[in-house]
């Protein structure tokens, strides 16, 4: 190991603590946060912000590592949502003990995770391009439809589904207990980033690297690009339903939204906001997001914004015309998203986008 | 036609360099393209030909000084370069299939008074297929199509990359013919492997090996030299490349 | 029977709203590559503001329709040569950004019309008889349904003329097969960009206005909604051929049609279905050019 890379790991890790230590602090940043850092609000914003952190990790994995577009990925973090709550309503001997159907039922739920991604995966890996976006944004809208229309009851419809706590361990139901949620999505989203830089740095992360570079040339020393493809988009998409777990304790339920093609399109735009050159572009650009989403929503129902004539007003009291401009513009003039910026002010103002990089034909 | 300076080279590549998707495909590569008559530009397979035509078009990324009649073009944009009377005949033909043999050429006029009586007499064969979708026909035709589009316009200069790739050989002589028969009109760079075809249009030859320009000189010099054909082209005939 | 006529007219109808969404999205993918998510959005804004004008000068008759048609196509125009012109074109063969750049687009434009009109529908006057229904063969069908056939079948033709008889309908059609010889003739292929977004917008437009006619209602979600099925289309129909989104447009909405009624509501799952099946026994559509 480099000194540089222990300076890293060891910073990684300082970095982890502190986290862990915010909600026994109060620390309170006034216009970024709601409240002190130990109050629940504040967790359980943060904690939000972290899981989202951790789904655009794995999405990062796809699009920015194996150049996988997808327009389905919110597939698998409602399946992870949707799975375990109808998981733990359907299922529950009487004589187990609830941890252990607690254990069970996420079990089950990562089973249906992998299996779903398996098939998906395979299925539309089989085109590539844009043709591959579509099939996965098919695959996505039928769960959409389905998770809508509330096939036996199962999915609770426009309602969304409430979580059923009878077994699911005190300590992760209740306002009180909101910073033990917040430990969980701090820990999922370690979990998720280790997963995902073992992936990365495996041999397999390696040649879907080079996949997305020249998949030509891949294919011509001898390995099937297909497998290594399918491998990351499997990994991606369980580790997804991992997040979308987390987001059901957090949130108490399940929402037919995080099933939409919407907030795909979200995750996309987290991703590219944070920069697809880096990992921890799309923890930043998940946080950055989740935090700007919510303060944005603040702000827009504040008397500042209200004071303001019609043609202020109205833009700046939608947060997703603010997120949504603000990513036409990062797309246009920063093309290396947050991530890219020090490099981009090391090396001065000269690296504008003069030719393309990398023209990915579909 | 009366060029400013007789041998002003109508063409003249410096110190080119040309990139696709970030890799070198064409390193340093100059030499120059008289004012009249056909220079071939030859090579072994893969050593960068058609990106240098390519390049010199602006149809990939390119670097370096590339000048027509005297006047930088390695700036502007494809479609200025072939308005400027530079027109290009590229490899494996590409023409538009979905489209008619009239539309094709119909599309590429960008004379006001284009050239349809000396296409017409050339490839008489087209004439009688102008209704037939150009994707349905033979390759030998196609190739016709493709030069035709270039010859119906004056040029100053035509880029012609492997015009006989593919052809049966009595399709290859007549393609020899047309390009003949328009290299009195302007003058051509032409790609082709067929050395005997080359034998028979080129007055001059620039070869790349390894992206670079490795001889330059009248055609007969290297043809005749079987040593050199051999180690700058891979072959040991004309024979045996045709 | 009376029940079948009335299913495969009222699918007529819808595949004409695809269409008018799907064939400026295909013409503009087969011609530039660019993925348009924006595409939505300009019919939204076409359908508002062709509403705002048609009901201030005569809400609920044919004028106020034909006024709001004409505001709706122009909107949709204008928006569309304007995206393209101030924001596609700096990204020039970029594909990827192109179509992230129209994501970020047609979020924010979802969001500014919800500020603007509200997140609820708006309900339309429309001309009394576009409420009443025809008899045909039994079956009573609305009559908005004909209207909608009739325009689409326009645009249709009026398309395929362009395509075949100008010189800038030559242009299109050789760049969609292959842009890069077009520029190698000395034609410069970007200004027929601008084009196919004019045509693909103002397409948009009217189907903005005809889709509030057929709903009933405006809303911020109008473009989206047929957005993700006009994308299907387009898939099914090979991604760059008109002919093929005309075909694919009436195939999905009549199929959908069948499958709600006979199905039980399945008519969007089933549409799915048919795509996946599409591109995994046809990548390039029914009708696209060879991958």
């Amino acid at each position: 190991m480099t000194a540089k890379s222990l300076r890293l790991v060891i910073g990684g890790i300082l970095l982890v603590v502190a986290l862990a230590i915010l909600p026994l602090l109060a620390i309170d940043v006034p216009g970024v946060l709601p409240g002190p850092t130990y109050t629940p609000g504040t967790l359980q914003l943060l904690a939000f912000a972290l899981l989202i952190a951790a789904l655009a990790l794995t999405y990062r994995m796809m699009f920015g590592l194996a150049g996988l577009l997808s327009f389905g990925h919110a597939l698998f973090f409602a399946a992870g949502a949707y799975g375990l709550a109808m998981t733990l309503e359907a299922f529950g001997p009487a004589e187990w003990p609830s941890a252990l159907v607690f254990t069970v039922a996420i079990a089950v739920t990562l089973v249906l995770g992998f299996v779903l991604a398996a098939t998906v995966g395979a299925l539309a890996l089989r085109v590539t391009g844009i043709s591959f976006a579509m099939v996965t944004l098919a695959f996505a809208q039928a769960g959409s439809v389905l998770i809508r229309r509330n096939p036996g009851s199962a999915t609770g419809g426009d309602e969304g589904l409430a979580l059923d706590t009878a077994h699911v361990p005190p300590e992760l139901v209740g306002v009180v207990d909101t910073r033990n949620l917040y430990w969980v999505a701090l820990g999922i989203l370690v979990l998720v980033y280790l997963i995902v830089l073992s992936v990365e740095k495996s041999r397999a992360g390696h040649v879907a690297e080079a996949i997305r570079e020249n998949e030509l040339r891949v294919r011509v020393i001898g390995l099937r690009p297909y497998n290594v493809k399918l491998l990351v988009f499997i990994a991606a998409s369980v580790l997804a339903s991992v997040a979308g777990m987390g987001y059901l304790l957090l949130q108490s339920g399940a929402a037919p939204r995080i099933a939409t093609a919407d907030f795909t399109l979200t995750l996309l735009v987290i991703v590219v906001l944070g920069g697809v050159g880096a990992r921890w572009g799309a923890i930043v650009g998940g946080i950055v997001y989740t935090l700007l989403d919510q303060r944005l929503t603040a702000l827009a129902g504040s008397d500042a914004i209200a004071a303001l004539p019609d043609i202020l007003r109205v833009p700046l009291s939608e947060p997703l015309f603010i997120l949504g401009t603000l990513f036409v513009l990062v797309v246009l003039f920063l093309p290396g998203g947050i991530a890219g910026l020090p490099a981009r002010i090391a090396t001065g103002r000269k690296q504008h986008p003069a030719e393309p990089e990398e023209t990915v034909d579909a | 036609m009366s060029g400013p300076v007789a041998d002003e080279p109508i063409l003249s590549v410096r110190n080119l360099y040309g990139r696709i998707a970030g890799q070198q495909v064409v390193e340093d590569v100059s030499f120059d393209v008289p004012a009249t008559g056909v220079t071939a530009l030859l090579g072994r397979n893969g050593v960068g030909k058609t990106s240098t035509i390519k390049s010199i078009l602006g149809l990939i990324d390119r670097t370096g000084e590339v000048r027509l009649a005297g006047e930088r073009i390695d700036r502007a944009p494809t479609h200025r370069i072939v308005q400027r009377g530079v027109a290009y005949v590229p490899e494996d033909r590409e023409v538009f299939g979905s489209l008619t043999v009239a539309e094709n050429l119909r599309l590429a006029e960008r004379d006001r008074s284009p050239r349809r009586e000396l296409v017409a007499s050339l490839f008489p064969d087209l004439e009688a297929r102008r209704e037939q979708r150009a994707g349905t026909l033979s390759g030998g035709q196609q190739q016709m199509v493709s030069l035709a589009r270039a010859l119906v316009n004056e040029n100053r200069l035509l880029l012609v990359d492997e015009p006989t790739k593919g052809l049966a050989p009595r399709i290859v002589d007549e393609v020899a013919d047309a390009l003949a028969e328009a290299a009195r009109t302007a003058p051509i760079l032409l790609v082709e492997q067929n050395l005997l075809v080359v034998r028979r249009l080129a007055e001059r030859v620039v070869v790349l090996s390894s992206g670079r320009v490795v001889f330059t000189g009248p055609a007969e010099e290297l043809l005749d030299d079987h040593d050199r054909v051999q180690r700058f082209l891979g072959v040991h005939d004309e024979r045996e490349a045709a | 029977m009376d029940t079948l006529v009335l299913l495969l007219i009222t699918g007529l109808g819808l595949g004409a709203l695809y269409f008018l969404v799907a064939s400026g999205l295909s013409l503009i993918y087969g011609l530039m590559g660019v993925l348009n998510f924006a595409h939505g959005a300009f019919l939204t804004i076409a359908a508002f503001l062709g509403w705002e004008a048609g009901r201030r000068i005569s809400d609920g008759t044919w004028t106020g329709l034909a006024i709001s048609a004409l505001v709706g196509i122009l909107v949709g125009a204008t928006v569309a040569v304007l995206t393209e012109v101030l924001i596609i074109r700096r990204l020039y063969e970029r594909h990827i950004e192109q179509a992230l750049v129209t994501v970020g687009i047609s979020l924010a434009a979802v969001a500014l019309f919800e500020g603007i009109w509200g997140t609820d529908p708006i309900y339309t006057d429309r001309p009394a008889w576009l409420t009443q229904t025809t008899e045909i063969l039994g079956a009573r069908i609305p009559n908005d349904r004909f209207l909608l056939i009739a325009c689409a079948a326009l645009v249709l033709g009026g398309i395929v003329l362009f395509l075949r008889r100008t010189r800038y309908g030559l242009i299109i059609r050789a760049g969609v097969e292959n842009r890069h010889m077009v520029t190698a003739l000395g034609i410069d292929v970007r200004r027929s960009f601008t084009l196919v977004f004019a045509i693909g917008g103002a397409a948009a437009g009217l189907g903005g206005v005809l889709a509030s006619v057929y709903y009933g209602y405006v809303s911020a979600h109008l473009g989206s909604v047929l957005l993700i099925f006009a994308f299907i289309v387009t898939v099914i129909g090979g991604l760059g051929s008109l002919t093929g989104a005309a075909i694919a447009s009436v195939l999905v909405a009549v199929l959908q049609q069948f499958a709600n009624f006979y199905l039980g509501g399945t008519g969007d799952l089933v549409v799915v279905v048919l795509l996946a099946a599409v591109l995994l026994i046809r990548p390039r559509g029914l009708m696209g050019k060879a991958a």
